[in-house]
């Protein structure tokens, strides 16, 4: 069984990338890449059985914050019920999410302004290297030409330095650890079609 | 038809055939990164102290583009499952999608099966932690208290959020070695974290850790690669300046 799927894996991905430069491919591409899309699909709702089944066990063991996991479950069952109730479209269904679960992420993202404010004062005690030091300086000095200051913007920070730090070494930083990014990405897929990865399982 | 790309995959095709053969007959070599050794230390001493070790694979990305770094992730999750199958307190894998979720459990499960331990796998141990990132950051912070956690990786597409989950393991005192194929992450992990994986170290990981001939040699081949784009890019700006393009 394993083998087959080894068999079926390693056809699958390479028609999948032969088909990105090759255009007759092309079409068995995209049916392929849609077969992907519709068994993801599925996989959510085993996701949401194994996430019922991970917080049921917390409760049932009554293991450390196990409250959370009866507050997710009740929450989990009640917008479901409701959902199948009044339907995905309802004010009520649009409300839950507008209310709850967006204000809820955003005021974590206001969170992690603080969070990292407080590990970049931490950084130099716990690394203290001239790379922390370039990457503190360079912080503080983004953070001082980017804002609105008592008396006014100073002309040559913000119109010309923190220009030239963004656009230039930032940037230039960036599209370096984007290409090696790129670069692990072609060896890790070249693996898998390998059969040398085998993220669905076998020995 | 785009003979240029067909072309460099051909290339890394070869290269990494050819190098796989090669690395068969040696020993590798490997340039010492900071952050792997200390992991490799850190998932000794879990086993032995009978702490957990949680990797998170991120979310959002199997179907896109960022697809490659939570196969990274699966790839040393396979490992270290293997490693580490028979702790009081076997690894847990959590990730912010469903599909993989579903293939961090089948992974772990083989890494069960091969060091002959199979029948102690749970399947709850590879979990889904949150369908957002940010939901899925919230839950795996709760993890590294409830669960006893004291090592933790990120291996695999996270955002800013990633520093959210470097503080909540600080305030465990766990170690977290952080990688993300996104440099806003990158960014914040460098402030956050105690370790950090920059680029092409997250896809590197898994030959540290002893995952064979060919990841061995995808190692060279990232290599090779590298020096042609870096020569591409060196004669671009050379014609560039000469006014020839």
């Amino acid at each position: 069984m394993r083998t087959v799927a080894l068999v079926f894996a390693i056809i699958t991905g390479a028609v999948v990338l032969v088909g990105y430069f090759v255009s007759p491919l092309a079409p068995i591409q995209q049916m392929l890449l849609n077969w992907a899309i519709i068994l993801a699909g599925t996989a959510v709702v085993v996701g949401v059985f194994n996430l019922i089944l991970v917080h049921g066990t917390k409760i049932s063991h009554r293991e450390k914050g196990g409250i959370y996991s009866a507050i997710l479950l009740i929450c989990l069952f009640a917008a479901f019920l409701f959902g199948l109730a009044l339907g995905p479209d309802h004010p009520a269904m649009r409300m839950l999410v507008n209310a709850v679960i967006v204000p809820v992420e955003a005021s974590m993202m206001a969170l992690l302004a603080v969070t990292l404010l407080y590990a970049s004062i931490r950084l130099l005690r716990r690394r203290a290297s001239v790379m922390t030091v370039v990457f503190l300086g360079t912080a503080v000095f983004v953070w001082f030409s980017s804002a609105t200051l008592p008396f006014g913007e100073i002309g040559i920070l913000s119109n010309w330095l923190r220009p030239w730090i963004q656009h230039v070494w930032a940037l230039g930083g960036a599209r370096g650890i984007l290409l090696g990014v790129a670069l692990g990405t072609v060896t890790t897929g070249l693996r898998v079609i390998f059969g040398a990865d085998r993220p669905y399982g076998g020995k | 038809m785009n003979l240029l790309g067909l072309g460099l995959i051909v290339l890394a095709s070869v290269l990494l055939a050819l190098l796989t053969m090669r690395q068969r007959r040696s020993l590798p070599t490997l340039r010492p990164i900071a952050a792997m050794t200390r992991l490799y230390r850190a998932i000794g001493l879990s086993v032995e102290d009978g702490t957990r070790l949680l990797v998170l694979l991120g979310g959002d990305s199997l179907l896109t583009r960022n697809g490659a770094a939570p196969l990274a992730g699966l790839n040393l999750l396979r490992n270290l499952s293997e490693r580490t199958s028979l702790s009081d307190r076997p690894p847990v894998a959590a990730a912010g999608e469903a599909p993989l979720a579903l293939l961090a459990q089948d992974t772990m499960e083989a890494g069960y099966e091969a060091a002959g331990a199979g029948e102690y796998f749970q399947p709850v141990n590879g979990r889904v932690a949150g369908l957002t990132p940010f939901s899925a950051a919230a839950a795996a912070m709760l993890t590294f208290g409830d669960e006893g956690v004291s090592t933790g990786m990120l291996l695999g597409h996270f955002g800013s959020e990633a520093a959210l989950l470097a503080e909540a393991s600080d305030r465990e005192n766990a170690l977290l070695v952080g990688s993300s194929d996104e440099p806003s992450a990158l960014a914040a992990l460098f402030a956050a974290a105690p370790e950090t994986l920059i680029g092409e170290e997250l896809f590197a990981a898994s030959a540290y850790l002893g995952s064979g001939p060919t990841h061995t040699a995808s190692l060279t081949v990232q290599d090779i690669l590298r020096w042609i784009v870096v020569a591409a890019l060196l004669a671009g700006a050379g014609l560039k300046l000469f006014g020839i393009i």
